[in-house]
């Protein structure tokens, strides 16, 4: 028998597989552009447009723009974490993911990983242009909270992305509406386009649940000079919930994809293409 | 791996429930996909699964490779449980099926390759050492370089067909990998088939390959053993030659009339000492197959001929073959209609 390869290699192998679809995917199709940059980007200005009209204080347009971008993510983690394995199946490459000497937690960590490439790309377009045309100035006081307030919301994020995808294992085309149903009202809760300390202190605590939310509070302070007082929670206290969020999110989704894999098997639902 | 056994099933059943219409509240209606299912497939074995639609065949490769639970029973792959231990088999096997649209099309033939070896903790280097070389094999290596959205099915299969070699496994499982494969296609993969379990043979390392197929060729010249599968049960299994052999005693005749309509043909299946009675009907003349307990019971055949007004056209005896086989234990064509569910 030839030599098996360590566990761990095959792991990162399969991260780094399921990856390159979807950052050379990119440079083959390019109508993303239009979806992933030219709406987004036309979302923010009207934003922005609105602010400037009821005279809101300067610092929301880069607040907006900031938003802006991170909708980029919240789009991919939605479109193309959760209802991912959906297709996956659909196409039968779900039935050789599983049967591949793998988890599934490789196959959606490098879904997740190559998601987070690709858009990275979009949402530095958005903060590029829309900073530009508008004029932002940001004043970056601490660059190493900031980058750690962003990779941690990143992982907050996608873990919780990996976690919808293993529910959606289970799901047919319900998925597709589910991803639908949340793709607005997080626009409001987790506040993209205005600061979340604008909802009252419950409201804003159970938003903190996304990612997002504490993210992007915690990045605008960091991000701009006056930020600090438009925030809801200290940035050393948002860091410290999106540890927390990191570690259950990332912890639930692989409890959930082994479960939901096993239940999966039993009833006959990797590969089978229901209506 | 514990024993020489590649694949061993016990009393392996699976029972589909199909779920009603959305609002019915009826108990779920169950299929009983396959009942009591024992086989034992040594290492190195080409073992071949032959039945029509609906058979069975699928769901018990799936089974097999891990993706679907049996509902009775016992399934072991290496010597290893398909419930207990999925993760001792899944570093050992493969799978191809026909006609599957895995992989992404916006890669190309070779990218997919190398994204599923990846999977199997292939290096780099070896990975397309291997891609190449087993494009050269299926006459692919001009098309590398498209994506794989652009490639025809047949093309598409032979793509299917490598992924699942890539990676060199102990045991293969291909569910109909020549479907969509032009004759001289089908050929060539037969022979690579061939040529990959005799080569690995040598040093006994025991590759094994577990096929289904509906075509009798396939299972006739690939196969070191066939089971012949019918809804859900095995009802024969052996050596092509000797599942040939059981009707060794019996007549077997073609024989090619003039034109006769079906109620004047149903009569024959009852003459006595007709076992097996098939027909066809063609421009301008009626194909019929006999298995006869004996030659002698031909001349009733020809009385009841002559009694329609039929004329004998052509008539051969011939050796059993595979598809003889088939009809006896199956009691119909695999061609015909009224097979499945
Ligand atoms: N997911 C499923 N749910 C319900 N019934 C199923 C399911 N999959 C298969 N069946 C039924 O189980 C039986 C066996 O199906 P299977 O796919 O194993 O047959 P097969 O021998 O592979 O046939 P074919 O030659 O057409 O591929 C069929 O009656 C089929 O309708
Ligand atoms: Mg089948």
């Amino acid at each position: 028998m030839a030599a098996r390869k360590s566990s761990t290699e095959m792991f990162v192998r399969t991260v780094i597989a399921r990856a390159y679809p979807r950052v050379i995917g990119q440079h083959r199709e390019l109508s993303w552009v239009f979806f992933d940059i030219f709406l987004p980007l036309m979302a923010t200005c009207a934003y922005v447009f609105v602010y400037k009209a009821i005279r809101a204080p300067e610092e929301y347009i880069g607040f907006v723009i900031m938003g802006g971008a991170m909708t980029a993510f919240w789009l991919n983690v939605l479109w193309s974490m959760s209802s991912q394995l959906y297709w996956e199946k659909e196409t039968g490459n779900l039935g050789l993911y599983v049967m591949a000497p793998n988890s599934l937690m490789a196959i959606l960590l490098g879904m997740a990983l190559g998601g987070m490439i690709a858009t990275c790309m979009r949402a530095l377009v958005i903060v590029v242009l829309g900073s530009w045309w508008f004029g932002v100035t940001y004043a970056i006081g601490d660059f190493i909270q900031l980058f750690a307030t962003f990779m941690l919301t990143m992982t907050a994020l996608y873990g919780l992305g990996m976690l919808f995808a293993s529910l959606f294992l289970m799901f047919g085309r319900e998925a597709w509406h589910m991803s639908n149903l949340l793709q607005e009202p997080v626009y409001l809760a987790s506040g993209f386009y205005f600061p979340i300390r604008s909802f009252n202190f419950w409201i804003a605590a159970s938003a903190s649940i996304i990612p997002l939310t504490l993210g992007l509070d915690a990045m605008r302070q960091l991000l701009f000079a006056s930020g600090a007082k438009f925030g809801f929670l200290s940035v050393r206290v948002e860091i410290a919930v999106l540890v927390v969020l990191c570690v259950v999110f990332i912890g639930a989704a692989k409890y959930s994809l082994d479960y939901m894999e096993r239940l999966a098997i039993r009833e006959g639902r990797i590969t089978d293409t229901r209506k | 791996m514990t024993d020489s056994l590649a694949i061993k099933t016990e009393s392996l059943g699976r029972i589909y429930k199909i779920r009603g219409g959305k609002k019915t509240k009826e108990t779920p209606k169950e299929l009983i996909a396959l009942a009591d299912v024992n086989l034992k497939v040594e290492c190195g074995e080409l073992f071949g699964l032959l039945g029509p639609n609906g058979a069975g065949k699928t769901t018990l490769i799936k089974i097999l490779v891990t993706l679907l639970a049996p509902t009775s029973g016992l399934a072991q792959v290496g010597g290893h449980d398909v419930i207990k231990s999925p993760h001792l088999i899944r570093p050992l096997i493969n799978m191809v099926s026909g006609g599957e649209s895995s992989g992404y099309g916006l890669l190309t033939v070779r990218e997919n390759l190398w994204l599923f070896a990846q999977f199997y903790g292939l290096d780099n280097k070896t990975s397309q050492e291997r891609i190449t070389e087993l494009l050269g094999v299926v006459g692919m290596l001009d098309r590398a370089n498209t994506k794989s959205s652009d490639l025809s099915t047949g093309l598409r299969q032979k793509m299917n067909i490598v992924r699942g070699f890539v990676t060199d496994p102990e045991i293969l499982f291909l569910d109909e990998p020549t479907l969509g494969l032009d004759v001289g296609a089908a050929r060539e993969v037969r022979r690579f088939v061939r040529r990959w379990v005799a080569e690995r043979e040598r040093p006994r390392s025991g590759k094994t390959v577990l096929l289904t197929t509906h075509y009798m060729v396939e299972a006739d010249e690939l196969c070191d053993r066939v089971a012949i599968i019918d809804k859900g049960r095995v009802l024969a299994c052996d050596t092509p030659a000797n599942l040939k052999r059981r009707l060794q005693r019996e007549a077997i005749f073609h024989m090619q009339v003039s034109p006769m309509n079906n109620g004047a043909l149903s009569g024959f299946g009852t003459l006595p000492g007709v076992r097996k009675f098939t027909h066809e009907a063609h421009d301008g003349s009626s194909t019929l197959e006999l298995i006869l307990e004996a030659d002698d019971v031909l001349s009733s055949v020809v009385a009841k001929l002559t009694q329609h007004n039929a004329r004998i056209l052509n008539l051969q005896k011939r050796e059993p073959t595979l598809e003889d086989v088939f009809v006896d234990l199956v009691g119909r064509g695999l061609s015909e209609e009224g097979g499945g569910e």
